[in-house]
């Protein structure tokens, strides 16, 4: 982008403007190459074999705060919903309700721990 | 003049489409917000690409960067193949930032207050994510729910707690954009009554009420950051979550 043979190739003048043709073909093909090549290194930088599981971690305390409450929360109310419903299902109420809230702080407390970056080492089948 | 910090959560109705017995289909203040927002983002994106120069002005600067930004933390969080669904997640990120957004400027309507609107995104997501997996790797992608290298006996307990953390995502990605944006908003209108209160007060009270009022500014402010970042946590977590499609387990 910034090489100092792009002066010619001024902005507003889009692919239309090699009208006045100062550069011979052979220039242009040189450099056309020699974007080629640096464009291709560009690529390689962006190829990202493998997926990170990396996380937002640059983020103030606050949205972190946040986003830890709402995964707990939304476990625990995953779970009491599940255990809910199973006791309405089967009519056994007090005993899905009693299982399914711990199972779901288990999974909240799992989700939290996943989303700070801690899990990383316990994910589910992320070795 | 309403001292209802609620009250700019009210649905109304414009027109009634379609009437069944229990359910209606109206056409609200919601759904004009939400084409407006639309039609905002196609709108910015097509002036801004017009001129496809090949040093970019400013709206195609701003365009490119929003693309170049979530294309790296497509790549970044779900690999190269997680690409495909790059229009998704651009889509959602730019409804998503748009309408907190919107939702700042004053007597507007902030669509991703309601918990409905968030609720339909997230399980947009954990749509794709569920199908996208299943039509991707068939009953491999049962394997999400099944960690390597536990003993025997744990295995069942965790994967009732595995299902259970994959159910409770699109619950926790509604929940926090919805939350974020209701508690922002009723911040700012519950100080905003205190400026109208404490100025009603009297010549003592006017100086009173630079103290709620230099508070709105500085909540406009986070509100602002609130805004773009719950879209920008929202984006990063429908990646993450795609990855999972992408990559179910080993």
């Amino acid at each position: 982008m910034s090489g100092p043979d792009d002066t010619s190739a001024g902005g507003k003048s889009g692919p239309d403007g090699a009208g006045s043709s100062r550069p011979s073909d052979t220039e242009l093909s040189a450099r056309l190459e020699r974007l080629n090549t640096s464009l291709g290194h560009v690529r390689a930088k962006a190829e990202v074999p493998a997926p990170k599981e990396q996380d937002t971690s640059s983020k103030s305390g606050v949205a972190l705060a946040f986003r830890l409450g709402a995964e707990f929360v939304s476990g625990v109310l995953v779970g009491s919903l599940i255990g809910y419903g199973i006791d309405r299902f089967f009519s056994i109420t007090p005993w899905g309700l009693i299982v399914f809230t711990l199972v779901g702080f288990a999974a909240g407390v799992t989700n939290m721990l996943r989303a700070s970056g801690e899990g990383r080492k316990i994910g589910p089948g992320k070795s | 003049m309403t001292v209802d910090p609620i009250h700019q959560f009210e649905i109304k109705r414009y027109v009634d489409l379609l009437n069944f017995s229990s359910v209606q289909f109206s056409f609200t203040n919601a759904a004009v917000f939400m084409f407006g927002i639309v039609a905002i983002i196609f709108f910015f994106l097509t002036y801004a690409t017009r001129g496809r120069t090949l040093v970019p002005g400013r709206a195609q600067s701003a365009a490119e960067m929003s693309y170049e930004f979530i294309a790296k933390m497509v790549r970044d969080s779900a690999g190269n193949q997680g690409m495909v669904f790059f229009p998704l997640v651009f889509s959602l990120f730019m409804f998503v930032l748009v309408a907190n957004v919107v939702g700042l400027i004053p007597y507007t309507f902030t669509v991703t207050a309601h918990l409905i609107v968030t609720a339909a995104l997230a399980l947009l997501v954990i749509g794709t994510v569920i199908i996208y997996g299943f039509v991707k790797h068939g009953t491999h992608f049962l394997h999400l729910f099944v960690p390597s290298g536990v003993p025997g006996f744990l295995l069942p307990f965790l994967v009732v707690i595995e299902v259970v953390s994959f159910l409770s995502r699109p619950i926790s990605l509604s929940l926090r954009l919805f939350a974020n944006m209701l508690a922002g908003h009723i911040a700012l209108k519950v100080f905003a009554f205190f400026v109208v209160g404490l100025a009603s007060a009297g010549v003592a009270g006017w100086f009173g009420a630079t103290l709620p009022f230099l508070m709105i500014v500085a909540l406009t402010a986070l509100e602002l950051l609130v805004a773009v970042l719950q879209a920008y946590v929202f984006a990063v977590l429908t990646s993450i979550y795609l990855n999972d499609a992408i990559h179910p387990g080993h």
